[in-house]
């Protein structure tokens, strides 16, 4: 399988503090690729580099075999991007700021006229194309911004914290469209702090904290690996106990051990648990 | 350097300025407007300078002001803000142009600017004072003035930190160039030793070479080579320290 994204001891520091330390990568082609951790873990640093945008202090990347550092030109043509912030231009309507990221990226003018109209259907904004920017809900300029990455049919999005600050039905429609996106054949790299976000869509998921790659694989090793099942069990001095199992049959078993009458949950782990274990914190604290 | 990358850039504020013409137009008038009434008639009056009445002597000044400051502010303020608050800069910087393309089609944003405002008033100052020549020399100086001082402004926007640089960076740069590049009186009746520190400003040349055009005086060429000068040292820095700050 060959790789989209590898990287090679690469860091990042501002200061004394290293935001990226020594992170050793490889997404392959057409996988959906999770980045979990913190605010402040070094997510968005890393999409930077990634992305041409922020010089790395060390270390090495490439982008479909384009060395970041030394072919940005080519490396800019590989990608799409939906950054965590708003970074359409405000004083455009929705149409016009997809016309003016097709001429940066030289699509020819009756392809690219067809190319905006397809996508503002895709991603279900037809309706708003002539309104500005700052006339249009959050999950709409999600949704302009997702048309924008999209337009000159990169082989790779990178999807920082897509879905930042959307309500729920909002952040269904983006997942709808990113799955989509995945279907088609693109390859998905995806920062974000929501555990489900990174369970419901990625293929692997890699565990960042303090810009230490900590753990990576699929959801379901990365959760096998700590136990499958979890039992939460409030103690007498308020903190809550959780002890994981590999199967339902011994959490059943550890539930039916404890005293009764206490407050005791058995549930399914997740990558927040996963989280917790290996950093003693929350991700989205 | 893709020509038609620049103007990919320009395109999208031409957008915006064509949608917002007369307001801007009107916005960018004011202060030049103030500055004739106030200078050219209310102090000026009955005042010659260089042998010339002191309203047609400074409203070439005026001119080179308003290209000043609307082709600083146009590409400047505007590339501040998108790069600072809007980050849409960021979007620019991930397109497969070059960095040559990129300043020039943000360096444009402000001389077009410039060149409406400029064009508006010089059309004003017609009105009121027909006398005035308008010359090829004369749009060349003001083509050179807009030019070199929208490369000013993304220079200054592409090493602020914050918008309150950029502010400072107009308080202690434009503001002393306003009053002191040759707008509003001649070099001539200043001290030697400050007439030298002034050619510093390059809106000394610009106010020199405008004036010279629009008077129909000999054309100062080596302020005209200044500004060249000038327009090549901004562009320069700007392409370093873009290069310097991004990959």
């Amino acid at each position: 399988m060959s790789s989209m994204i590898e990287t090679e001891h690469l860091s990042k520091g501002y200061g004394k503090k290293l935001a990226v330390d020594d992170l050793n990568l490889m997404v392959n082609t057409s996988e959906a690729f999770g980045f979990l951790g913190p605010n402040g873990a070094g997510k968005t640093t890393t999409i930077r580099i990634l992305a041409t945008l922020t010089k790395p202090s060390s270390g090495r990347a490439w982008i479909n075999g384009f060395d970041v550092m030394e072919e940005p030109s080519k490396v800019k043509e590989e990608f799409g991007i939906v950054q965590q912030h708003m970074s359409l231009n405000r004083e455009l309507t929705v149409r016009e700021n997809l016309e003016l990221h097709g001429r940066l990226h030289h699509i020819e003018k009756m392809e690219r006229r067809r190319r905006i109209e397809d996508i503002l259907d895709y991603v279900g904004i037809a309706d708003f194309a002539g309104h500005l920017i700052e006339e249009i809900s959050g999950g709409m300029t999600r949704r302009a911004m997702i048309a924008r990455a999209l337009l000159h049919e990169p082989k790779l999005l990178f999807l920082d914290e897509p879905t930042v600050g959307l309500d729920a039905q909002a952040r269904r429609k983006i997942w709808d469209l990113i799955r989509g996106m995945k279907s088609d054949g693109a390859t998905i790299f995806l920062t974000t702090h929501y555990i489900e976000e990174a369970e419901a869509l990625c293929d692997r998921v890699g565990i960042i904290h303090q810009g230490r790659l900590i753990a990576l694989d699929s959801p379901l090793e990365l959760r096998r690996s700590l136990g499958l099942f979890t039992v939460e069990s409030r103690r007498n001095d308020n903190n809550t106990e959780y002890r994981y199992f590999p199967d339902r049959d011994d959490a059943a078993e550890a539930v039916k051990a404890l005293p009764p009458g206490g407050n005791v949950v058995m549930r399914e782990s997740n990558l927040e648990d996963v989280f917790v274990e290996l950093t003693g914190r929350k991700v989205t604290g | 350097m893709n020509l038609a990358d620049a103007y990919s850039i320009l395109w999208a504020d031409l957008v915006v300025l064509r949608r917002r013409i007369l307001r801007y137009l009107v916005t960018t008038l004011v202060s030049p407007l103030l500055y004739l009434v106030a200078f050219g008639w209310g102090l000026g009056g009955g005042i010659i300078v260089d042998g010339t009445s002191y309203f047609a002597f400074v409203v070439p000044g005026i001119i080179a002001l308003t290209a000043m400051n609307s082709s600083f502010t146009g590409a400047g303020t505007r590339l501040n803000v998108d790069r600072l608050y809007f980050k849409s800069f960021d979007e620019c910087l991930m397109a497969p142009i070059s960095p040559s393309s990129l300043l020039l089609g943000k360096a444009l944003v402000g001389a077009v600017r410039g060149l409406a405002s400029s064009v508006a008033f010089v059309i004003l100052a017609v009105l009121i004072s027909p006398a005035f020549a308008l010359s090829p020399l004369f749009l060349a100086s003001l083509i050179i003035t807009c030019l070199l001082f929208s490369f000013l402004g993304v220079l200054a926007a592409l090493i602020s930190k914050s918008h309150e640089d950029m502010g400072t960076f107009s308080s202690l740069i434009l503001l002393p160039m306003t009053f002191l590049g040759g707008t509003f009186f001649s070099l001539s009746q200043v001290p030697e030793a400050l007439r030298f520190a002034l050619y510093a400003f390059p809106l000394t040349h610009s106010s020199l070479c405008i004036r010279a055009a629009v008077l129909e005086q000999p054309f100062p060429w080596t302020s005209f080579l200044v500004m060249v000068g000038f327009f090549g040292v901004f562009s320069a820095g700007c392409y370093l320290v873009l290069k310097r700050a991004s990959i």
